[in-house]
């Protein structure tokens, strides 16, 4: 299935599973999402729990705290990247804090959802990656997919984890297709685990989202021209897998980091300075980030200039063995 | 309505769309449509709630002067809003759920929390720290607005749980959003007009009026009283005395009944002054004249009840006596419960950041632990 049916598919089980979980959010009734992510809901579970929210984003995010601290656990959709900066303030102070500032006894198992990142030629505000915002924000989680069975087990770990999570959707991979093993097999890391998805010797690649196919590209490039690299599905971006990236890196003693977002104070930056303290003499080269310029997401006739593709990761790749 | 100039701004006195039904002198009036929601007080009651205004006055001195002693680092006094207060949160329900800002000492009062609990956030020991489900109170919110959605929010999951309607008093629930003039220009209040109006939400918004923003007076928020606002949000508004216990129990209590029976919000605004400074670090001397204060000192809440419990023989001195009493006794549990608040123990900062284990953060305690251990190991070389 792909990775959009798999959310859908997952939250659809939790629902099931759970009476207390409501999806919420602009148009994710009777239109099922503008990606049909939430396709069918609203027809099975009926409006009380499949919310036609009005536009406001704030709004989105300030009631399902609310219906948190009634006891339901609401599934919030933002319907893109770009819009969610008005409902910044109920996130950060609010969601990510009333556990804190309640001493632990209020709990909010809220999840939003958010579609993210370019490569679909839109128009402005519909291609940014405002991950590592919400990764610098204690009180919140934050996780992205890569893959349909990521998308279906990680959306129902969320939904059942008691603490508020930012889920990050890959939009550009919506309609990738792969297995899913609804019986909960191998496929099922757990929520805060990065997960190896291709061993290697020489270079670590660690992506995460939409960059994990792009990554596992210039691998598979690299190796035509012998060399063996990594590649590490960070999945958790908070808290960050570091233990997972340190026993690549220990190996392999190169570390490449992308991601679509800026470079600048990224996820990469984190990752960077974190190995360097942790495996400064397993290093043989310093560590390389790839991702987007300081710049605000460009118009999308040339975003392939400015999303990190399999070239941009192999030049990091080559510099990296280089030294 | 009637305006007059005070100095360089404009001050709404009470016109005919004010709900009162104690007069500043301490007459009681009649209003067609509210008369009815407080007619069941009798003597008692009223005694009940010259107490409430008396002690949370008290309570709130009380801060205000361990504030300036040093032993609170902020403090948000209700000074002049205990009508608005108590009238209101008395008429709550236990099964109620209540949103306050930072200056709901009174409401808290009524639902139950301890005034020594209130100070934990202002004397710098915790972030609120009470647990809101016990007394169906929520923590401060110092963001203004916010809590406005999360009422409403919490509202919408009361009609889930089918708690509306039913004609059960005991089941049947309202949730009442508090936030004051300023609030009502953020959009998080305007949304979750939005929310509530559109879900139909058992919420009630409770506007404390107070007339300043911080220096900002009304009329840098709004061409249009505030309670006018409702009606363009499709749900009814009304103003009242804020500063009349009497007639913001009536109304507020008919705004609950009324959500709790399944007609949806309600907008309060409740017409009241901040007597005093928005909070012990803010200066009103520099943004308002003293012949407005004046002006409302002559509508005092707590003036008007006595006037009409004494000469309506409702009270006696003896009782007056027995409350001022009892007010001596609360300063003192607020004195000595505020000094005896503990600091938290360092460590502690870490806890209850996540409900589940995030190796980030037990990797920084960790550390942390480990450093201050390494003073203590250095200490015992130094003996």
């Amino acid at each position: 299935m792909t990775i959009a049916k798999a959310v859908n598919s997952g939250l659809r089980r939790a629902m099931e599973d759970d009476p207390k979980v409501l999806v919420m959010g602009e148009d994710v009734g009777k239109l099922g999402g503008v990606f049909r992510v939430t396709d069918g809901l609203q027809k099975d579970f009926g409006e009380d729990r499949v919310i036609d929210t009005p536009l406001a984003e704030s709004g989105i995010v300030g009631t399902a705290i609310g219906l948190a601290l009634r006891g339901f656990r609401p599934v919030a959709e933002i319907q893109f990247d770009g819009f969610i900066y008005p409902a910044y303030d109920q996130i950060v102070s609010q969601l990510a804090k009333m556990g804190y500032r309640s001493a632990g006894s209020v709990r909010l198992p809220v999840v939003i959802r958010v579609p993210y990142g370019g490569g679909i030629g839109a128009v402005e505000h519909h291609s940014e990656s405002p991950e590592a915002y919400f990764a610098h924000t204690a009180g919140l989680r934050v996780v992205t997919c890569s893959t349909p069975a990521d998308a279906y087990w990680m959306i129902q770990d969320a939904i059942a984890s008691d603490d508020p999570v930012m889920f990050f959707e890959p939009k550009r991979r919506y309609w990738d297709k792969g297995d899913v093993d609804v019986d909960g097999g191998s496929d099922r890391a757990p929520l805060h685990r990065a997960r190896v998805v291709r061993p290697g010797s020489q270079v670590t690649v660690a992506a995460y989202g939409p960059m994990v196919k792009t990554a596992l590209q210039a691998a598979e490039a690299a190796a035509q021209e012998g060399k063996d690299v990594e590649v590490i599905d960070l999945r958790s971006l908070s808290p960050l897998d570091v233990d997972a990236v340190e026993e690549s890196v220990r190996r392999t003693g190169r570390l490449v980091t992308v991601h679509e977002a800026p470079v600048f104070l990224g996820l990469g930056a984190e990752l960077a300075a974190r190995v360097t303290e942790r495996c400064f003499y397993s290093l043989e080269a310093p560590v390389l980030r790839v991702g987007g310029f300081h710049i605000p997401y460009p118009p999308s006739r040339v975003e392939e200039e400015y999303l990190p593709d399999l070239d941009r990761v192999l030049d990091a790749v080559d510099r990296s063995l280089a030294f | 309505m009637t305006d007059s100039v005070v100095g360089t701004r404009t001050v709404r006195h009470d016109g005919p769309e004010l709900v009162q039904l104690l007069t500043p002198e301490g007459e009681r009036v009649e209003h067609p449509e509210y008369s009815d929601y407080a007619a069941h007080l009798g003597p008692e009651d009223l005694r009940g709630f010259y107490r409430d205004l008396v002690l949370v006055r008290r309570v709130d001195a009380e801060a205000t002067a361990l504030q300036r002693q040093g032993e609170l680092g902020l403090w948000a006094s209700l000074l002049g809003q205990e009508a608005a207060q108590i009238g209101s949160g008395r008429a709550t329900r236990p099964q109620d759920y209540v949103f306050p800002t930072y200056r709901e000492h009174g409401v808290a009062w009524c639902r139950g929390v301890d005034p020594v609990t209130l100070l934990g956030l202002y004397r710098g020991v915790n972030l609120g720290g009470w647990d809101p489900h016990q007394n169906h109170f929520q923590l401060y919110t110092i963001v203004i607005g916010a809590q406005t959605l999360h009422a409403t929010g919490y509202a919408m999951g009361v009609q889930r749980d089918g708690a509306v309607g039913t004609g059960d008093p005991d089941r049947d629930t309202a949730v009442i959003a508090y936030f004051g003039d300023g609030a009502t220009s953020q959009g998080d209040v305007n949304e979750a007009f939005v929310f509530a109006a559109v879900t139909n939400a058992p919420v009630v918004f409770f506007c404390q009026n107070n007339q300043w923003a911080i220096s900002e007076p009304n009329e840098r928020q709004t061409r249009v009283p505030l309670y006018q606002r409702a009606s363009g949000f499709g749900f009814p508004g009304v103003r009242v005395d804020g500063n009349d216990v009497l007639a913001v129990y009536a109304v507020t209590k008919a705004a609950l009944d009324r959500a709790r029976s399944g007609d949806g919000p309600m907008f309060i605004e409740a017409f009241t002054y901040r007597m005093g400074a928005h909070t012990t670090s803010d200066d009103p001397t520099r943004y308002r004249i003293a012949a407005e204060v004046e002006e409302w000192k002559l509508k005092d809440p707590i003036a008007r009840l006595k006037a009409y419990l004494s000469r309506g023989g409702h009270a006696d001195a003896e009782f007056f006596d027995a409350v001022d009493a009892e007010s001596d006794e609360i300063a003192t549990h607020v004195r000595s419960g505020c000094l005896a608040l503990p600091d938290p123990e360092p460590e502690s900062m870490f806890d209850h950041v996540y409900a589940d284990p995030h190796p980030l953060l037990e990797e920084e305690r960790e550390w942390f632990r480990g450093y201050h251990a390494s003073f203590a190991a250095g200490e015992e070389v130094a003996r």
